[in-house]
């Protein structure tokens, strides 16, 4: 386990991650407004999603069913009974002020995910529990100086928002370092985004993650904790944690202690500061929600979404191994992307070369998209087009080095390989009988070195190979110009 | 015309044969109530407009084009949301407050073409027996002024005792119908928990409330439940009956057998209530049933179970009143804090400030396993304790509640007697069974009220058994509104 | 019985003040409801599954279908204080 923070190889970070992911369900959570992102204010709302007096909630069915995927992609048990409980507290954004969640029988517990680390490690972090509930509307802070709600005169509620349905996932304390959180993240994001039921978009925050923060001597017991809230990027997450840890080893070394509260990490300074400056002590009062019945989500329903579920990444990393025989490495990579995986299978059933595929798949064209930014299935250059292409390569009428070139341009005009080669004269001569012509002329050119050839001196064929790309502008077939040159000057 | 004597079933027989006018006969339920609410003070807000122009759109139609029940006029408790007309629960926080959409019990109504008078007065919250605790107005026992019609359905029991409509609608939580229908000397049905829809209704404690009629006889009952029961896609606790509710048949109780509940009836009860309730028995058995006493262990310990279960979902479903979205606002805080302090200091009672802190405290950190699981386990008891009995009886009796109505102010100072008002209601509702008042005669000149309760879903039955006592013991319901500035006589 | 600290700390939870004669009365009041519902904890009831709703339904879902919402004017009409379509609240902690 490595040590945590900077400069202090003494102390150990305990992290575990609190996920809400956004289902993409059509309805909201509890009634029927449609779930949107980007609309005019409260024009996606009912009464039921505004609070409004006298109004009950029911479960939308889909929002289970995705909740279930979930929890059984991370290895869950799903229980066979599950009830929603009211969180109760008050806040603006709260139009109840009781979120409806599940508190002490959620749906998924005791699961895990394995996480592959970059040095090809593997961590596992446990999953404590998968549970549904309810996100709050929207709070706009206005007047102040920084659109932050310390400085803000007074806020603004949107609640179109108000009632999408969330998963929450809670992590095991599994997670010692800000680079395995990271990994965590992007792999259970890679995940989720596999399922289908969520758009995983963290700017748009439908990903959202806190964590649960502690730091102590390694075989001390666990620290006190505190709350870092809504990181929204990867990258967010990482710095948050270095800054929160840093803080905490720092406090600690000073010999203060560290409060439990919640802190909010601030990515314009890089530090993280106190959320609330009058931390209320939190009491909830959950309790069962009558307006709603339990769930029994019997041994049929589970087996039908497991069978329903697609190869998750774990799985398809075995496979690609022994497939394709692909290094696990590379198999790792395309498992947790999947629109890369697809692409890459496809891509290898059209070229039947599996090798070239990969080394295509992650080089150049990961490199594209990564560089455009664009979702694999936006790219110009489609599996076909890149098939074509390579079978160019194949048959010897494109060098490794000419295809990168056609490549680029594919990928910035969408054309057809055999379009771009035509278009730039690009094609090799792969035709022996222009070829010995050439080739003629420049052994009866050089009688010395022709005949140094013959009395065994092997390596005077780089000489005549150089002559003849040098005559053909680099466009011969390299392969067919030494079988060619062997063939002449052996038989001169 | 006089409409002081009309059933609901009288106002549609009259509408049917052309004797009245959809228009005329709402004329003269508005005319009786500015001649009599003066002194009742059953209704908060009296639509006469609407009333009017939808009791024209009645006229307007066809007369065979027309529902059964289309043209006939109602009164409804100020809980139910009715869309566009102000809706307050008797509630300060709630002043203003203009539903943007009808309760289902609503919408039914209103597409079986009733003409809704206006809204009646209740408890704050519907917290309470007395409807004292009312932000507006108090509301006075048609049968002696100085009075309380009981609560929380106060305005609709008064209202339909001093035919100030035909009929009304109530909400039950744990006596609501019950307690104010046996106090004002009318029908009060509590249904099944689940047999109508709570979706629109404004929640008070939502595992115990349910709508119910409030009438002048038990057919009237039977056809306002089958109007508005049903299985709700809003209410996903709801389920309807399982067969209609009326209309009531038979006039015999031969060889049914009636559990009398030991517990309801000895020393809880005021003299005069248990001479009532024991001629009812005699009653009964001159009908052909058979009565015997039965005992209820846990129902004691309903009351205690009830003030922790009712508070403590009453303390989360009052907790939307905010002042961010609809009501009252307090004007001018620095801060959100201390606006939702303000607000909510402001806008509501001290009665339901009381529940609300019970509420609170009992699901507060360290506490909820001794209240509120312990109460739900008790819950499970009392429902154990009433299957039981009904393995044995087809349907158990005691009288509503233990004393007539009491003086207007004089419990007001101890809740805990105003709460034991309920002792014999509030087991019932948290069995969730479905329970029937009906007018068993009178104490000092004041209602008593028999209540009779059946397995679950069975008002089928109910209806019809409390139809044939209803016949037998041919209680008056109209109060002859003797005292006070209005003279009016049936 | 109940202190007065503990009577405190619930109004804040349940965000009402109440002026000292009212607490005062408040923890009298509620000290008396607390001794009377504390009747229940003599009871062993540990073999016995509390009961959430008496009538027992499962599994009443939604199928995930729109359904019209309220248009923008009915849904802020009744909002004591509306600013750019949406509900203002006084400046939060
Ligand atoms: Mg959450
Ligand atoms: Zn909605």
């Amino acid at each position: 386990m490595s040590a945590a923070g900077i400069g202090h190889d003494v102390w150990e970070a305990v992290i575990g991650l609190e996920i809400h992911v956004q289902l993409n369900t059509r309805t909201k959570m509890f009634c029927g407004c449609e779930v949107t992102f980007g609309e005019p204010p409260n024009t996606k709302v009912c009464p039921i999603c505004l609070g409004h007096p006298g109004v009950l909630p029911v479960t939308n069915e889909k929002a289970v069913e995705h909740a279930t995927r979930i929890a059984l992609a991370l290895n869950c048990r799903i229980a066979e009974r599950t009830i929603f409980h009211r969180k109760n507290y008050f806040y603006p954004d709260l139009p109840k002020a009781y979120q409806i969640s599940q508190y002490d029988l959620p749906l998924g517990i005791g699961g895990y995910l394995d996480v592959e680390m970059d040095d090809g490690s593997n961590l596992r972090v446990g999953i404590t529990r998968v549970h549904m509930e309810e996100d709050a509307g929207k709070l706009v802070h206005a007047g102040g100086a920084s659109g932050r709600i310390d400085g803000a005169d007074y806020s603004l509620v949107d609640f179109n928002r108000g009632g999408t349905p969330l998963v929450e996932i809670v992590s095991e304390p599994d997670i010692s370092t800000p680079d395995q959180a990271r990994a965590y993240l992007v792999q259970l994001r890679n995940l989720v985004e596999q399922l289908g039921v969520s758009d995983v978009n963290m700017e748009e925050g439908s990903l959202r993650c806190d964590a649960n923060v502690s730091v102590r001597r390694p075989g001390e017991p666990l620290g006190v904790k505190t709350e870092l809230k809504n990181m929204n990027s990867f990258r967010f997450l990482h710095r948050g944690l270095e800054a929160e840890i840093e803080r905490q080893v720092t406090a600690l070394e000073a010999g203060e202690r560290v409060v439990q509260e919640t802190v909010h990490f601030d990515p314009a300074t890089g530090t993280v500061s106190t959320l609330r400056s009058k931390e209320e002590a939190h009491d909830y009062r959950y309790f069962p929600e009558p307006d709603l019945t339990p769930i029994v989500l019997d041994a049929a329903f589970v087996d039908r979404v497991r069978a329903a579920l697609p190869e998750l990444p774990a799985a398809r990393k075995e496979r690609l191994v022994s497939q394709f025989d692909l290094a696990p490495k590379d198999a790792a990579l395309l498992a947790a992307n999947k629109p890369l995986g697809d692409y890459f299978e496809a891509l290898a059933a059209a070229t039947g070369d599996a090798r070239i595929s990969v080394n295509w798949v992650l080089g150049d064209f990961s490199a594209h998209v990564n560089s455009t930014g664009l979702q694999v299935a936006e790219s110009p250059v489609t599996v076909e087009l890149l098939a074509g292409l390579l079978g160019l390569v194949a048959n010897g009428t494109l060098s490794g080095k000419m295809a990168k070139e056609v490549f680029e341009t594919m990928a910035e005009t969408g054309q057809s390989a055999g379009e771009i080669v035509a278009e730039k004269g690009l094609g090799q001569i792969s035709d022996a009988d222009e070829l010995e012509a050439i080739i003629n002329r420049i052994v009866s050119a050089n009688p010395g070195p022709a005949e140094e050839f013959r009395q065994g001196r092997e390596k005077i064929l780089g000489f005549f190979v150089g002559q003849v790309m040098k005559e053909t502008r680099g466009q011969a077939n390299p392969q067919l110009v030494n079988e060619l040159l062997r063939k002449h000057l052996s038989s001169a | 015309m006089d409409v002081a004597t009309l059933t609901a079933h009288d106002c549609r027989d009259l509408l049917a044969g052309r004797e009245v006018s959809a228009v005329e006969l709402t004329r003269a339920y508005l005319d009786r109530i500015a001649q009599v609410d003066d002194v009742v003070q059953a209704y908060l807000a009296v639509d006469e407009a609407g009333a009017l122009a939808a009791a024209a759109a009645v006229d307007a139609k066809p007369r065979d084009e027309r529902l059964t029940w289309e043209g006939v006029p109602i009164g409804l408790k100020d809980i139910l949301c009715v869309k566009g007309m102000e809706t307050t629960c008797a509630s300060r926080i709630l002043k203003g407050y203009i539903p943007p959409y009808d309760a289902t019990v609503i919408a039914k109504l209103r597409a079986a073409g009733l003409i809704f008078l206006g809204k009646l007065n209740m408890d704050e919250f519907a917290m309470g027996s007395s409807t004292e605790n009312s932000a507006f107005k108090t509301t006075r026992n048609p049968w002696d002024p100085d009075r309380v019609p009981g609560g929380s359905s106060g305005g609709s029991a008064a209202c339909v005792a001093a035919a100030l409509a035909p009929w009304a609608l109530g909400t039950d939580t744990g006596g609501s119908i019950r307690q104010p229908a046996s106090l004002c000397g009318v029908v009060g049905l509590k249904p099944t928990y689940g047999a109508v829809s709570r979706y629109g209704l404004i929640a008070f404690a939502s595992s115990l409330d349910q709508i119910g009629p409030l009438t002048h006889d038990v057919r009237d009952a039977a056809a306002l439940l089958d109007l508005i029961a049903g299985r709700d896609p809003l209410d996903c606790t709801s389920t309807g009956l399982i067969e209609p509710a009326g209309p009531p048949e038979g006039d015999s109780l031969k060889g049914l057998r009636f559990g009398v509940i030991k517990e309801f009836t000895g020393e809880a009860c005021d003299a005069g209530v248990r001479r009532t309730f024991d001629s009812a028995v005699k009653a009964i058995g001159t009908l052909g049933g058979v009565c015997e006493e039965v005992s209820l262990p846990s129902v004691e310990r309903g009351i205690a179970a009830y003030y922790l279960i009712a508070p403590s979902e009453a303390s989360s479903n009052l907790a939307r009143f905010d002042g961010v979205r609809y009501g009252h606002r307090h004007a001018g805080s620095q801060d959100l804090n201390e606006m939702y302090v303000r607000t909510r200091s402001e806008g509501f009672g001290a009665e339901v400030k009381r529940r609300i802190m019970i509420g609170t405290h009992a699901l507060s950190a360290g506490y909820y396993d001794a209240y509120y699981a312990q109460a739900q386990r008790t819950r499970t008891l009392i429902i154990q304790d009433f299957a039981d009995a009904f393995d044995h009886f087809d349907f158990l009796i005691s009288p509503t509640s233990p004393t007539v109505a009491f003086k207007i102010g004089e419990r007001v100072a101890d809740p805990l007697a105003m709460y034991c008002s309920d002792l014999c209601t509030i087991p019932v509702s948290l069995a969730a069974l479905p329970a029937v008042s009906v007018p068993a005669g009178f104490s000092d000149g004041l209602p008593v009220g028999l209540q009779i309760i059946g397995p679950h879903f069975s008002e089928r039955n109910l209806l019809s058994m409390a139809h044939a006592f209803e016949q037998h013991v041919q209680v008056g319901t109209v109060a002859p509104l003797r005292a006070g500035s209005a003279e009016v006589t049936p | 019985m109940i202190s007065r600290e503990e009577v405190e700390h619930v109004a804040r939870l349940a965000r009402l003040h109440f002026d000292e004669d009212e607490l005062a009365r408040l923890q009298s009041e509620l000290g008396t409801i607390i001794d009377y519902v504390n009747r229940l904890s003599e009871l062993d009831l540990s073999g016995l599954e509390p009961t959430s709703h008496a009538v027992p339904l499962e599994n009443v879902l939604r199928a995930d279908e729109p359904v019209a919402g309220l248009a923008h004017e009915e849904a802020t009409r009744n909002g004591p204080d509306i600013e750019r379509g949406q509900f203002v609240v006084p400046r939060i902690g």
